[in-house]
């Protein structure tokens, strides 16, 4: 029986904070600069998981189970939110040809 | 609930002929509208015997406003003086209405003028049940709106919706004194029921406090009696149908002033100065009206001349002290003006809408139910005994002969004025020869029955209501002077002397009936012709030139006043300044606009930054 627990607590909490936010800021430059929207829903998708990462990495250190149950509650919320934005770029596709975000300008002044 | 009843069944009626009047026959809206009327008068005499000597009807109180620091109720009382009025009111309203029937009976909106004859009776009623200035004041406001549309009736003449608004706006100057007066009353007693500032008269106000509240009421008593100077609307409001003239202009709505001031007795009595000036108004405006009526040819205007100057001798009565007399004189008034006013109406219905009295002449054998019964009604306001102007008009010189000769003297002259221009109406109408074109002769008839009999009704009720005051000098009770508790308690003076005074005074009203005669009784009538006319005839004849003078002092300047308004503040200033915001707000946005460029990324881009920001800020504040 391996203790999941010591095994996590083997690397310095440090590192998993240093990957977590390495994780968001790329998935946030991500957003601000790719152009595909499917690339963007995906950037949106590392961010989440580097937040859920971090979330288990306190949860181990901690020694107290509900940060990890917290990480399966978000899942479930990205799922269905991954669903919603993939059905958004496909009615997209449909109206535009493409999934090129910068394409669609046309709400301005 | 017997008070509430009296007052609903006339808005039940406005409110009936109001919405269900178009599938009513047009006849049958009209007999509605009187039979409610009726009904309400039978209540009112019920009311007026089951309650006790000096008693007092309320219904209610509800509460009608209730806000921080202010309170009026809603309620209806009725003591001697309100059940007077009331009946009187729905007396002469249901005689009117009936009358109406006939007169109106060719209009085709007849079931309109049904429903505002209706709703003014409800505000009539309302005004003089009321227990508080406020509700006073609904009623007060409610009657100036159908005098309005009563007025207006015939609206599309310019002319005569030009005398509706003017008939509003003169009012609504004698009624911003009302107001201003109630809300004195209100800061000085704290509350505006009629009880709860009588039990406090005795805690001392100052006088020049109650100066003020008495002078502020007599205004609106000025705009809603037409009392110089806010009289001239009156005899433009001639333009309605002459039952409403009848109804509103001469027996009900302008005596609401009087009512008012008799209801605040206590209040006038405590400021002396106060009545002076109602004294002194009421005599000056008696003399003016009644020589203006000496020189007019329309059957209508002379007797809006007369009421006026009627009024002013009774608003005198009031300025004397003399409050029962003054009431009596309001009461037997509305009973002779009402009956002359319908009178009128008769000839100008069997003239087929004749006014000019220049074009009549000899009509006594043509329509004689109209002739005698005006000629009751003229015998009663000139002062002939027994006729019931006699008694009244005798208590209100009694009075003026105890306050000084003087006065009796200019009392004396209203009433030889009064008789004079009554009888010149009286012979020229229905004496003398025929002056309208002869084609005509032939069409001239008597009116219905249904507008006879009110008319003999009438002309009974001018005869015999002198009794309801005989004075004590004739062995008479008193019975409304002391009814109302209103009687004047009158120092010990010379009965010989009294006598006299009320010998002279018929004689002289005698001796100026026979001048009228001589003068208008005859083939060639040298006052006829307007070019004739003397310097002070021609100054009569155009009303002193009071109209023309308001609108040159007042009206044109304010109109000129208003135009400048017009082009500096408020096309410059109020105008410049919204547009200038409108302006400034549009050109900021069009720098701003560009923010809003279409581009995802760019919002993103400063929806990140901005989250930054804000971490940031939380960091180190």
């Amino acid at each position: 029986m391996i203790n999941y627990q010591s095994t996590l607590q083997a690397v310095p909490l440090n590192w998993y904070i240093l990957v977590s936010l390495t994780l968001f800021c790329i998935g946030t430059v991500g957003i601000i600069y790719r152009r595909n929207s499917i690339v963007i829903i995906m950037c949106i998708e590392l961010m989440i998981n580097s937040v859920n990462l971090l979330l288990a990495a306190f949860s181990a250190y901690n020694g107290n189970a509900d940060g990890q149950i917290f990480v399966f509650f978000i899942m479930v919320v990205a799922a269905a939110e991954v669903t919603v934005g993939l059905a958004l770029i496909v009615v997209m596709y449909r109206n535009i040809n493409s999934t090129d975000i910068s394409l669609f300008n046309n709400l301005k002044w | 609930m017997l008070l509430a009843l009296i007052i609903l069944l006339p808005l039940a009626g406005y409110l009936l002929l109001t919405f269900a009047g178009k599938y009513l026959h047009r006849i049958s809206g009209g007999i509605v509208a009187s039979m409610l009327v009726a009904m309400s008068f039978l209540l009112s005499m019920a009311a007026f015997f089951i309650t006790p000597r000096h008693g007092i009807f309320i219904t209610g109180p509800f509460t009608w406003i209730d806000t921080m620091g202010f309170r009026a109720s809603f309620s209806l009382q009725a003591d001697s003086l309100t059940l007077v009025m009331a009946v009187m009111i729905t007396g002469v309203s249901a005689l009117i209405h009936f009358y109406s029937i006939g007169y109106m009976k060719e209009d085709p909106f007849i079931t309109r003028f049904f429903s505002y004859m209706n709703l003014f009776v409800f505000f009539m009623l309302l005004l003089v049940m009321a227990d508080n200035y406020l509700l006073l004041f609904a009623g007060w406001e409610g009657v100036g709106l159908c005098s309005y549309l009563l007025i207006g009736f015939w609206f599309k003449n310019p002319e005569y919706a030009k005398a509706a608004d003017k008939a509003f706006i003169m009012n609504r100057i004698g009624d911003l004194g009302f107001l201003l007066a109630i809300a004195t009353l209100y800061i000085t007693f704290g509350s505006l029921s009629f009880t709860d500032i009588q039990s406090q008269l005795q805690s001392g106000i100052g006088v020049n406090q109650m100066t003020l509240i008495t002078l502020l009421l007599f205004t609106g008593a000025v705009g809603k009696s037409a009392q110089i100077p806010l009289f001239t609307w009156l005899p433009d409001a001639m333009a309605g149908p002459t039952p409403v003239s009848a109804l509103i202009h001469a027996a009900t709505m302008v005596t609401a002033g009087i009512y008012l001031v008799i209801r605040s007795k206590a209040l006038f009595i405590l400021s002396p100065f106060s009545l002076h000036v109602v004294a002194g108004v009421g005599i000056v405006t008696a003399l003016f009206a009644a020589s203006v009526a000496l020189r007019q040819f329309d059957i209508k205007k002379i007797l809006a001349y007369s009421t006026i100057s009627q009024l002013g001798f009774i608003f005198f009565a009031v300025g004397l002290g003399a409050f029962d007399a003054s009431l009596f004189h309001l009461l037997t008034h509305a009973f002779f003006k009402a009956l002359l006013f319908l009178c009128a109406g008769s000839v100008i219905h069997g003239l087929n809408g004749q006014q000019d009295i220049r074009f009549m002449g000899h009509l006594k054998d043509k329509i004689p139910v109209t002739w005698i019964t005006m000629l009751i009604g003229a015998l009663a306001i000139s002062g002939i005994p027994p006729f019931s102007g006699f008694f009244s008009k005798d208590g209100i010189l009694a009075a003026a002969g105890q306050s000084g000769f003087l006065l009796w003297v200019l009392g004396l002259a209203v009433s030889l004025l009064t008789s004079f221009y009554m009888f010149r109406l009286i012979y020229l109408v229905f004496y003398a020869h025929y002056r309208g074109k002869s084609e005509s002769w032939g069409h001239i008839h008597e009116s219905p029955r249904l507008m006879t009999i009110p008319l003999v009704i009438l002309a009974l009720l001018s005869s015999i209501s002198g009794l309801i005051n005989v004075p004590a000098l004739m062995g008479g009770r008193q019975w409304l002077s002391y009814y109302t508790g209103l009687r004047q308690v009158l120092e010990v003076h010379n009965h010989k002397a009294e006598w006299i005074l009320m010998i002279i005074t018929l004689l002289a009203v005698t001796g100026m009936i026979l001048f009228a005669r001589s003068i208008f009784n005859r083939k060639e009538i040298a006052q006829l012709s307007a070019t004739t006319l003397k310097p002070m005839g021609r100054l009569l004849s155009r009303k002193y030139y009071v109209d023309e003078f308001y609108q040159s002092a007042i009206t044109n300047p304010l109109a000129r006043i208003s135009v400048k308004l017009y082009s500096f503040v408020e096309l410059k200033i109020v105008d410049g300044l919204v547009e200038g915001m409108g302006t400034t707000v549009n050109y900021l946005s069009r720098i701003f606009r560009f923010l809003q460029s279409g581009s995802v990324s760019f919002y993103l881009f400063f929806m990140v930054a901005g989250i930054i920001l804000v971490l940031v800020l939380n960091l180190f504040m």
